[in-house]
């Protein structure tokens, strides 16, 4: 399957719902990848204006999810898709829920980031939150690469990614930790930014399972709930 | 902090207990740590290899004059399954499908290589006696075909050829036959009542209790729905579901749907060549052959 398989239908008419569908998901990414980013970007430079923006583009995904989830309805009442066709349909219907989790932990950076800019800046924690923040937008955008191109080792590539991850939060838990026990009159901002910690390593989580589904769609087997070496070596048989 | 938060100890119970290592031999599919029959009520996945084999198809070539419509086909027809056929047309599967009962024998210009065995028996053998096989083996058309007699003598007509007359018998098997053909209740009261004022999707499911009536091992459906409304298509389908805990179904279909509902396996036909042949559940979700692919997605042309 490549990413173009989709676009061979004797049914023009299938051909654009699905590529309308393909289409949708990738804007949507978009759009969830800048919530990421500016929530984080908002967090970083004290800018509460950004946040409340990125409060406000939550709408946009939500309804964007709605639409999604109805263009698959749609083609599975009408066009009943059969095997790689189905396999992107049903992904799409999962993975646009992960997508949009991504869009709320944004917003829960956002939120976060406004209590602190209101507060004033206070850099102690923003390290590890740039640190992890740089790599979950990497694993974002590699996993929906990897379904816009349809390309199993960019995937796999993300799959292993969670795991450093979770890494850097377990780090990120104890300094910030550290910050706690050091000033107890910090506390207050050294949980906010918990949060924030905590909200970045959920996105890396969905970006997993995004980039699960890709494999699913590519080669058509359910690898979810293994270790990334257990994927890679079932992949590859 | 709730469990979600450590994918390290997630992965570890989610692997499979007593789980060989690096061994290369994975089970497949994974021991669930939960009973997983109570939740799919015990229907495990199928395959061809755990399956009692009827019927059994090797290097099988048939021509029609010079023109070859079969190429080396090789596949095995598990006992008391619905097995579908499918393809674009002048693939060969109607063809193959009337291999099973010797249908091609009224062709002058056909000829066969190959073997066709039931339980071991070959049915193209000399000593072949072919109505007898023919009762094994029943077929049912594309149009309904009933004779022009009453609705119960439709029903016994194979009876009787085999020499059944006694009163009680017949009766028994027919209503046997019908409500076996879910068709007993719509016309139990009027049996005497010429075949032909049924509707459509009724004398289809007539022509199946006249086939059933006379208890074959293996029932050939030759495109049973086309003819069919889609409310007497879903009956008949239900009716497959039915009848395959007592009979091995061959089903051959246009209607790809159809074989996704009714069939436990699907063999897919191209050219006179069987392509792919394997588990419904997986031949729709995830073809190992493009061809299969395309032809189950519409690609196709």
């Amino acid at each position: 399957m490549n990413k173009e398989s989709h676009a061979d239908h004797i049914s023009q008419q299938f051909n654009s719902e699905m590529e309308e569908l393909r289409t949708h998901f990738l804007a949507m990414g978009g759009l969830v990848e800048k919530q990421v980013g500016d929530a984080l970007e908002a967090l970083l430079d004290a800018n509460s204006d950004l946040a409340a923006q990125v409060m406000k583009s939550d709408a946009k995904t939500n309804d964007m999810e709605m639409k999604i989830d109805e263009e698959c309805r749609q083609i599975v009442a009408r066009r009943q898709p059969a095997a790689s066709d189905l396999r992107i349909v049903m992904s799409l219907v999962k993975a646009v829920t992960d997508l949009e989790r991504c869009g709320d932990e944004a917003v829960k950076i956002a939120r976060q980031a406004e209590m602190l800019a209101q507060e004033g800046t206070s850099p102690r924690g923003y390290r590890e939150c740039r640190h992890i923040g740089n790599h979950v937008r990497k694993m974002l955008y590699d996993a929906l690469d990897s379904f816009a191109r349809m390309d199993v080792e960019t995937a796999l590539e993300v799959i292993g990614e969670e795991a450093a991850v979770d890494e850097e939060y377990n780090g990120a838990m104890r300094q910030l930790m550290t910050h706690m026990m050091e000033d107890s009159r910090a506390i207050t901002r050294v949980l906010n930014i918990l949060w924030v910690v905590r909200a970045l390593e959920r996105i890396g989580d969905h970006s997993r399972n995004i980039a699960e589904f890709v494999i699913y769609m590519v080669e058509g087997k359910d690898l979810r709930h293994n270790s990334v070496e257990e994927i890679r070596r079932r992949v590859e048989r | 902090m709730s469990a979600e938060n450590q994918p390290g100890k997630m992965e570890e119970s989610a692997k499979p207990v007593n789980a060989p290592d690096d061994d290369g031999i994975h089970p497949e599919p994974p021991r669930h740590a939960i009973d997983m029959d109570s939740i799919t009520g015990g229907r495990e996945e199928r395959r061809i290899e755990n399956e009692d084999i009827t019927l059994e198809v090797s290097n099988l070539n048939l021509f029609y004059g010079e023109k070859q419509a079969l190429h080396g086909v090789n596949m095995k027809i598990p006992r008391k399954r619905a097995t579908a056929f499918i393809g674009p047309s002048g693939c060969g599967k109607s063809t193959l499908l009337r291999c099973f009962n010797r249908m091609n024998d009224l062709v002058d210009v056909c000829r066969i290589e190959g073997h066709i065995r039931i339980d071991g028996d070959d049915l193209y053998d000399r000593s072949v006696d072919v109505t007898e096989m023919r009762r094994r083996i029943g077929m049912v058309f594309q149009k309904p075909n009933p004779f022009p007699k009453s609705i119960y003598e439709n029903v016994c007509y194979g009876l009787r050829i085999q020499g059944i007359n006694k009163k009680r018998v017949l009766d028994e098997r027919v209503e046997w036959a019908l409500k076996g053909a879910a068709l007993w209740n719509e016309v139990k009261d009027r049996l005497d009542d010429s075949a032909f004022g049924l509707s459509g999707g009724q004398q289809q499911r007539l022509v199946i209790a006249r086939c059933i009536a006379v208890e074959p091992e293996v029932l050939l459906l030759d495109e049973p729905c086309s003819a069919l409304d889609p409310i007497s298509t879903l009956k008949v389908e239900e009716l497959i579901n039915e009848l395959k805990e007592q009979f091995t179904i061959i089903i051959v279909t246009h209607n790809m749907q159809q074989a996704a509902r009714v069939s436990d396996y699907t063999a897919y036909m191209y050219m006179g060549k069987l392509i792919e042949f394997g588990a419904t559940n997986q031949l729709f979700t995830n073809p190992r052959e493009k061809h299969t692919e395309d032809y189950i997605t519409g690609r196709y042309g």
